[in-house]
């Protein structure tokens, strides 16, 4: 939203405003807790594009004369049931893993996002309704219906995102909806409204900007929350299957190995806990940074959007 | 003519009743005239102001009755696309508080371009240049609202409803969150920019300075109904309604004997879901009569272009 930011100075002499974004990140790096989280996020995404440069053989080759070995030189974290390298294996999952996590969560933020404007926005009998079928959505066992839906269309990476995303838009449409309902009463919408904007255009260039901090806190936090749903998924079976890994996959494989080689549901387990501890805490870092008035806490200046603040109001 | 409202009342469904926020009110603006409506807080002034360009948060509100005719058509018929073309571009609402008024994510460009390019049909390099245009004197139009004091931000408001060169500009309390020298320089930039585009101007204000310096013709507001009308001129000389007297003896004046105290206006100003019988006034009034109990005054014309609603005058 500050893209066009240069084009409206004129006077170059003038110091141009410091955007809403660069305060954020500046704040974010102070988080030391969020620092680490980007750290370790960082070096997963890292991972999972050089996958190919990084892994030391081929996720797939066979060494049929090293099966369900525990480290050693030629195999840095050993090797599975089938004599893959667990290495290569991990470091390739992270791919299938991120991905599903990022496009389940792409999804339902787009779905949850225009749902929670409208219900906000409209108010009256439209929210009621949408938000009761929401309710509905948030009452079904996410594994459950995840099961369902992943047994019907058949295992494999679209109905994992499919059911993901059916299962968390709604954690998006309750926070939008509940901060355009703030946002709406605040005279700015008033002043829009007068000045002849309409519903659309006050939805999408009013609302939308002002409510886009706890947006991106709840994407990044359901980001960690839907790579767990996706990793239960396939520990269960039902991911994507072999021999394509994904964290969750190995896992399960390893499970049935642990007493014999720990290594092999050890090593993708604690990825998965790394990459959902990072989301958290980048999401923790970011909610801090994104409202002013936990910013001054933090020992940086806010940027005063004034005593109300509201327009970037905690999620909680 | 350029407004004609005609009989407007907007009431309110609260829990406890029918609230009568404008009860019954009628008048008429001529092009670039300058017409304020003064009264008490929550006397219906902002209602009133807010049902010209019908926005009025519906439910509860609603606009019960009434005509309201701008530029010869009646504004409670059209549809919603009409009326939103209507709004910023005819007709063009600056708020009272400037504070919260502008969007505190969109820049102060990015802001006054919109309505230019809503309904001028701009495109964003004609709507930059216009802005710098209107804007000019301050710097940053990519300044972000927070960066701005309150006059500057006032003044940005003010723009905005200038922008499009709208027939009617509705100022709500316009002054209320500014210091007074702000105040009076504002004030000064709105009257010379209505008077060189030939703009009707309404302004709703408490501040009976305002009125005398600003307005040709006044409306007094008590209660969600017109108790007086007059050129201001007239109003100050010699006030008819005890309302706007008591109103008029309430404001300190330097021209006045030290010694005089001044005399508020007792009481409080009534609920207005539980109005008292008979005139709204009269349980305030020093010159309440036995028939001020029973029965609700009209307006009439008292003398030349001065309308009261009082049965003292009956």
């Amino acid at each position: 939203m500050n893209a066009h930011r240069h084009s409206y100075t004129i006077d170059a002499s003038l110091p141009g405003p410091r955007s809403n974004a660069w305060t954020a990140f500046f704040t974010l790096m102070k988080h030391k807790v969020a620092l680490a989280g980007l750290v370790i996020l960082l070096g997963l995404l890292f991972m999972a594009v050089f996958a190919p440069v990084l892994a030391p053989s081929d996720p797939n080759e066979q060494d049929l004369y090293h099966v369900l070995e525990g480290p050693s030189l030629k195999h840095l974290l050993g090797t599975d049931d089938v004599g893959r390298d667990l290495l290569s294996r991990v470091i390739f999952g992270s791919r299938a893993t991120l991905l599903m996590g990022a496009l389940s969560t792409f999804f339902s933020a787009v779905i949850g996002v225009l749902i929670g404007l409208v219900a906000g926005y409209k108010g009256g009998i439209v929210d009621m309704v949408v938000m009761r079928i929401t309710d509905t959505f948030m009452c079904v066992p996410a594994l459950v219906l995840m099961l369902v839906i992943v047994s019907a269309l058949g295992p494999g990476m679209q109905s994992i995102v499919l059911s993901i995303t059916i299962l968390s838009w709604t954690w998006f449409a309750r926070i939008v909806r509940g901060q355009v309902m703030l946002v709406r009463e605040l005279p700015y919408v008033e002043a829009a409204n007068a000045l002849g904007a309409s519903g659309f255009r006050i939805m999408f260039k009013h609302l939308l900007p002002n409510v886009m901090a706890p947006i991106i806190v709840t994407a990044t936090i359901a980001l960690g929350g839907n790579i767990m749903l996706e990793s239960a998924v396939s520990f269960l079976g039902l991911g994507v299957q072999q021999p394509t890994s994904s964290w969750g996959n190995e896992l399960r494989i390893g499970y049935s190995y642990l007493e014999v080689v720990p290594l092999f549901s050890l090593a993708p387990g604690l990825m998965i806990t790394l990459a959902v501890l990072a989301f958290n805490f980048i999401g923790d870092g970011l909610r801090d940074a994104l409202d002013p008035r936990l910013r001054s806490s933090l020992g940086i200046r806010g940027n005063g959007y004034g005593r109300a603040g509201g327009t970037n109001a905690v999620v909680k | 003519m350029l407004l004609q409202v005609r009989n407007l009342s907007t009431y309110f469904l609260a829990d406890n009743g029918v609230v009568k926020a404008v009860d019954d009110i009628s008048y008429d603006l001529e092009e670039g005239e300058t017409l304020s409506i003064v009264g008490e807080s929550g006397c219906g002034k902002t209602v009133s102001a807010l049902s010209l360009l019908r926005l009025i948060p519906d439910p509860p509100g609603k606009i019960v009755n009434g005509k309201i005719i701008f530029e010869g058509r009646d504004l409670l018929t059209l549809s919603e696309d009409e009326i939103c073309d209507i709004r910023g571009n005819r007709m063009a609402m600056i708020f009272q508080e400037p504070m919260t008024s502008l969007n505190p994510v969109l820049t102060i460009g990015h802001q006054v371009m919109e309505p230019l390019m809503l309904h001028k049909g701009m495109n964003r390099k004609e709507a930059l240049k216009e802005c710098i245009e209107l804007l000019k004197g301050m710097q940053m139009v990519g300044a972000y609202p927070h960066q701005f004091s309150g006059g500057m931000r006032q003044r940005v408001m003010v723009s905005m409803g200038l922008s499009c060169n709208p027939r009617l500009i509705i100022a709500d309390e316009p002054t209320t969150a500014l210091d007074v020298t702000i105040q009076a320089e504002l004030l000064d930039l709105m009257k010379k920019l209505t008077r060189d585009h030939f703009t009707a101007l309404i302004i709703i204000t408490h501040n009976l300075g305002i009125v005398a310096r600003y307005a040709d013709k006044v409306i007094v507001m008590y209660a969600g109904r017109i108790v007086e009308k007059a050129l201001t001129r007239e109003l100050y000389r010699s006030p008819l309604h005890p309302y706007t007297i008591g109103l008029m003896e309430s404001v300190p004046r330097l021209d006045q004997d030290i010694k005089q105290k001044l005399r508020p206006i007792e009481g409080q100003p009534p609920d207005l879901a539980y109005l008292p019988s008979g005139c709204s006034f009269h349980p305030r009034c020093r010159r309440a009569m036995e028939r001020c109990r029973r029965e609700s005054p009209t307006l009439r014309e008292v003398s030349d272009n001065h309308e009261a609603a009082c049965w003292i005058y009956e």
